[in-house]
């Protein structure tokens, strides 16, 4: 008798805002908005990052980088932006908290496992290893930010530069510097690769989870999806790399 | 003497007539009546739906694990309404005749009527709880032809039709255990009825997870446990599917009715071998298109396409040319069985004939040839545009014959041989679908009422329906109408204690034999004398030595039966040889029942009875009536016999030649 | 097809009772027809082993046709077996060969406990239905059938989402024990039909709060339950009901 009593309850109860975000389905489209969110930003950072390729010989041998200190030096100068930034960690925060909740919740569901697992036959591996992807990520990302975010944005640890009268740090040299280390440049690459397989799922399981049920869209998105998370954690592997092997200098 | 209540006036005006006089019961009166209802296909899933939403306390019962599982799921066909959607004369009348008819004049004319005149309102109802019936481009609903009939007044969703009205049932009944006016009991076996001063008061029922006997009161039960086709061992039904809950209500005074009125399905996938748990049925549709033939000469081992044209036998459209491949169910079953037993059959076991499409892919790609316009298509262009339509229409069907057969039957032609697929005897009822017993019902395939001996395609669904939605909340209405005075009695009374004791001493008895033999076997052995002596054609000699050798049967099963592990935890051996048991009792009715209609009718076909051409002969002066049995003690049977009139479906000898 | 026979090692998951631990155990059965369906195969195996006196595998099986969803083991890590689009009770024997071990488990997840060796209890599925799976209409209030039309698109693609068997294959398969393809294609069979209209908000809301509260796990989109379900219910119910879902918690006023 106790379900019907509680189906009762529940259906004269008013759909609270904290019954909405803890629900399975409203948990999702937390990290689905999250996740679209951060794609939004890497989209942004691989911009603006790809300005340190104006060096290659192919467009300005002489540029040290200048174009990239200089559109680094935009991001952290605005107020606007300051604020998107805070909005920026409050999203990876939420992501991450709400992801690690999920995993807890979505592992206690099955407590005796199988002998025999379904594998390859019925998902990716990458789908479902979102979990673990993701804590790669985070642990690149603890080890990114301390490299730049902080020495640019709260110590100031960074050589000056000076373009056209304006005062600004020089990112590029500190890249150069911190790619100097082979085995840093190892581990930016396997964040990269980490990054790549969590976006070729979640870019479309983002999509899926904010109710595009479009069969077509569905598919199209997709490849979209595989193509974005190549590209862009591509590019972001090619930084380290290039600097390493001495293509831009 | 049995008085089947029918009202009286005319046939068109009975059922309006009952309903505008029987006794009501108001809403106050509603809440304090209790019902107890056994199974929950299609008719127990919307019976308890409609009587609980009326306001009556249900208790629903299914040995399933839910109640969405009962067979009824497994209808492909469609179902039959009176509706004439398609403009093309169908009407309530012809629905009632063609049913009359369809049973060859052994079904009750008020009844079937009556079932013609709700046909229409179960397609509403279904359709208002989101039943996906197929559709036409213009949105509105799509019909089909079935066997037996000339009009086109079958609804139906693709190949499931009645997994999906089973779910609309099974969803308007969830919504009243959700409103509390239903109590579901899943996993739990019927064992006895319990009747107080001559009316039935409630039941004994079996936790089948625990082992657990349960007593339950109700002012009126509700038996909705379906056929019992598996006396035959392999049939289409189910595996768990019984005649327990009926059987019992029999032991406890409900008289039998037409028990040897079965249905034998002519296209099914034949027996492969002696492991065979089940038989599967290929939808009749398939005979709209395929051919059926066996080779001229017999005991033929050459592969179907070594066999030219002009040695194969297509013995339907030689023997019945103005029918063909498209005669009722019964004629085309016992034809197919005539050919195998003469030497014709194909395949490994020769139990078996062919349904060939390669005339229909033919045929089918030539049209679309046509329809495309392409000039000078090669033989094997047109075999695949044929094969395309076959697909778009029968695919999901080819695909399962390949699944079970490992053959690709768009290359080979099927093997099909018929099966025991329904069985149109069950538990007498009058007009109000109340047994003999006051207070106990039958409904859907459990009674006797509506098919006569032969039950048309697409027409068990609307039985189903029609008894739960809307026959049963008015005539039970007239019964508990003078129960309202009586308070819902203790479960602690004696007539309970003695039942409980009863079903209990029962499985200890069965659980202490420890003999030799399964369970398993016993159901194979009882199977395969049904199936030689009282199957697709009978005698008398047969069924004399069936009815000694069900005997020795039984006297076996109770002292040489193993069952394994204990009463009180979950043991499917022991639920199954409760069932057994029960099987075993029925058998031997089902031969004394046939033995006693020395004619040949639908599906009882005797062998005594016959024309010269081998047809079946109906004998009206001798048979016109309803073979109601009562049991008397061990081995005996009384019979009562109900008359059947027909005052506007007059009989007349069926021919499809 | 030509028919052989064959010698098999099973190893299946024994458990008296939800209560106590169960274990793998190790059977031999001889002599199996390749034209055998699996059940029949485990039949065979369970007279022999009455014949010896020893235990049965209780196992849940009914129609044996592929329809009424109630046969459900785990058999070599895939619900329902190796066959695409089929049920454990349609699998023939062809599918093996001579020697072969094949491992048999129960569906599990905690929201379905094991019963006894193979079966599984499954009535959570029951009780989301009872939370809105459903069109609140009693008997006799239809209008005629024909009064409303249907796009036949939509029909078609509610008829598709509602051949859903209730198998529990979806969850088995699932790395998070998630009901939402079951609970997916209940919710669009209904949305998809004007006759689930006015309901549509509270449904697809109560439907979900039961699922949660019945410890199914959430979905991350995998795709393993499209990959094993029998009907082949599409994961696009899943965006379905997410958008079901988003529209109402989200606009509804409650």
């Amino acid at each position: 008798m106790s379900i019907f009593v509680q189906i009762f309850q529940q259906k004269s109860l008013r759909m609270k805002w904290s019954e909405f975000f803890t629900s399975s389905v409203g948990r999702k489209f937390v990290m689905g908005l999250t996740g679209l969110f951060l794609i939004t930003f890497l989209i942004i950072h691989v911009s603006i990052n790809a300005c340190i390729f104006a060096d290659l010989p192919i467009f300005n041998e002489n540029d040290n980088g200048s174009v990239f200190n200089r559109a680094a030096h935009f991001m952290g100068s605005t107020i606007l932006i300051r604020i998107m930034e805070v909005g920026l960690f409050a999203g990876i925060i939420l992501h991450i908290v709400q992801g690690y909740m999920l995993e807890l919740k979505n592992r206690s569901a099955r407590s005796v496992g199988y002998a025999v697992n379904l594998g390859e036959r019925g998902s990716k591996w990458y789908s479902r290893s979102m979990g673990l992807l993701g804590t790669i990520i985070l642990l690149f990302l603890v080890i990114h930010i301390s490299h730049f975010w902080v020495k640019a944005r709260i110590t100031h640890a960074l050589e000056p530069v000076t373009y056209n009268g304006v005062e600004m740090h020089n990112m590029f040299e500190e890249m150069k510097m911190v790619f100097s280390q082979p085995w840093v440049v190892i581990l930016y690459v396997l964040g990269c690769i980490s990054l790549a397989y969590h976006l070729a799922h979640g870019f479309q399981s983002a999509f899926r989870t904010v109710g595009v049920h479009n069969r077509k869209y569905n598919q199209l998105l997709t490849s979209i999806g595989y193509g974005f998370s190549i590209i862009v954690s591509l590019v972001f592997a090619l930084m380290p790399v290039a600097m390493y092997l001495g293509w831009v200098k | 003497m049995l008085n089947s209540k029918i009202p009286a006036g005319p046939l068109d005006q009975k059922w309006t007539d009952f309903k505008g006089h029987c006794k009501l019961v108001n809403p106050a009166n509603k809440r304090k009546l209790e019902v107890v209802i056994i199974g929950t296909g299609l008719a127990g899933a919307s019976a308890a739906a409609a009587l609980g939403e009326l306001g009556y306390k249900v208790k629903a019962f299914c040995f399933q694990d839910s109640p969405r599982r009962a067979h009824s799921i497994a209808a492909q066909g469609g179902i039959n309404a009176a509706k004439n959607y398609q403009n093309d004369g169908d009407s309530v009348f012809r629905l009632f005749y063609d049913t009359i008819k369809g049973g060859d004049y052994r079904a009750r004319e008020a009844n079937v009527h009556r079932l013609a005149e709700v046909s229409a309102n179960i397609i509403d109802q279904c359709v208002a709880q989101g039943v996906p019936f197929a559709r036409e481009y213009g949105g509105l609903l799509s019909n089909r032809s079935f066997g037996g009939t000339q009009v086109q007044r079958t609804f139906y969703a693709a190949g499931q039709t009645g997994q999906q009205l089973l779910i609309g049932a099974y969803q308007a009944l969830e919504r009243q255990v959700a409103l509390g006016n239903v109590e579901m009991f899943n996993r739990h076996e019927m064992l006895d009825v319990v009747v107080i001063d001559g009316k039935a008061r409630g039941i004994i029922a079996r936790n089948l997870v625990n082992g657990k006997l349960e007593r339950h009161f109700g002012h009126a039960v509700l038996l909705c446990s379906g056929g019992y086709g598996n006396v035959f061992y392999l049939s289409t039904n189910a595996m768990g599917s019984n005649v327990t809950a009926a059987w019992k209500a029999h032991k406890k005074g409900a008289y039998f009715g037409n028990p040897c009125f079965t249905q034998i399905h002519p296209t099914c996938i034949p027996v492969s071998g002696d492991h065979q748990s089940k038989l599967t049925l290929m939808s009749e549709s398939l005979r709209n298109d395929g051919r059926i033939w066996v080779p001229k000469k017999q005991n033929d081992t050459r592969k179907p396409f070594d066999i030219p044209e002009e040695e194969r036998d297509y013995y339907l459209e030689r023997r019945y040319p103005a029918f063909g491949n498209l005669v009722p169910r019964d004629v085309a079953s016992r034809a197919a069985k005539e050919r195998c037993d003469a030497g014709y059959g194909v395949g490994s076991s020769r139990q078996a004939v062919y349904l060939d499409y390669a005339d229909a892919i033919e045929r089918y790609g030539k049209g679309e040839v046509n329809k495309r316009n392409i000039q000078g298509a090669t033989q094997q262009v047109i075999t695949e545009l044929g094969k395309e339509v076959v697909k778009e229409k029968y695919g999901n069907l080819f695909d399962m014959y390949e699944k079970i057969t490992g053959e690709n039957p768009y290359e080979v032609p099927m093997r099909i041989y018929p099966a025991v697929h329904y069985t149109m005897g069950g538990l007498w009822v009058d007009y109000e679908l109340m047994t003999t017993v006051p207070g106990l019902y039958a409904l859907g395939e459990a009674n006797f009422s509506d098919h006569g001996a032969n039950r048309l395609g697409a027409s068990a669904l609307m039985q189903g329906l029609a008894d739960g939605y809307f026959v049963i909340p008015y005539t039970i209405g007239n019964y508990l109408a003078d129960e309202i005075r009586t308070n819902a009695i203790p479960t602690d009374h004696p007539a309970f204690v003695e039942a409980e004791k009863n079903v209990a001493d029962r499985i200890s008895q069965l659980i202490n034999i420890k003999g030799k033999q399964t369970v398993e076997s016993f159901h194979k052995r009882l199977g395969k004398i049904m199936w030689d002596k009282c199957g697709m054609a009978r005698n008398a000699e047969g069924l004399t030595q069936a009815i000694e050798e069900i005997r020795q049967l039984k006297r076996e099963f109770w002292s040489d039966v193993r069952i394994p592990g204990d009463i009180n935890e979950m043991n499917p051996e022991l639920d199954k040889a409760n069932r057994v048991a029960d099987f075993i009792e029925l058998g031997e009715l089902m031969c004394i029942d046939a033995l006693d209609r020395n004619e040949s009718c639908g599906g009882h076909f005797r062998e005594e009875s016959q024309t010269e051409e081998g047809e079946a002969k109906r004998d009206d002066a001798a048979f016109a009536y309803v073979s109601a049995w009562e049991l008397k003690g061990e081995h005996q049977w009384q019979l009562h016999k109900e008359e059947l009139h027909f005052e506007v479906a007059k009989p007349t000898q069926r021919s499809y030649k | 097809m030509e028919h052989y026979n064959m010698n098999l090692t099973l190893k299946v998951w024994k458990q008296k009772n939800s209560q106590e631990k169960g274990r793998f155990e190790t059977y031999q059965v001889k002599n199996i027809s390749s034209e055998m369906s699996f059940l029949e195969m485990f039949d065979v195996l369970n007279e022999e082993l009455i014949r010896e006196g020893r235990e049965p595998i209780a196992f849940d099986h009914d129609c044996r046709e592929g329809i009424c969803g109630m046969c459900s083991m785990y058999i070599d890590g895939k619900p329902h077996g190796p066959w695409h689009a089929n049920t454990t009770c349609q699998l023939h024997m062809r599918a093996y060969k001579d020697g072969d071990t094949i491992v048999v488990e129960p569906w599990r997840a905690n929201a379905f406990p094991v019963i006894k060796d193979l079966v599984v209890d499954r009535t959570s599925f029951d009780r989301i239905m009872q939370a809105g799976g459903y069109i609140s209409v009693n008997t006799g209030n239809a209008v005629d059938a024909n009064a409303l039309p249907i796009e036949k698109d939509k029909a078609d693609m509610a008829f598709a989402a509602a051949s859903c068997i209730g198998c529990g294959a979806c969850v088995a398969a699932c790395k998070n024990s998630s009901a939402m393809l079951f609970l997916s294609a209940k919710v669009s069979h209904l949305a998809l039909l004007p006759q689930g209209g006015p309901e549509r908000k509270n449904r697809v809301l109560n439907m979900v709060a039961q699922m949660d509260r019945e410890g199914f796990g959430a979905c991350t989109n995998t795709g393993a339950c499209e990959a094993v379900c029998p009907k082949e219910i599409s994961i696009s119910n899943i965006a379905r009901l997410n958008q079901e879902y988003l529209g109402a918690g989200l606009v509804s006023e409650k």
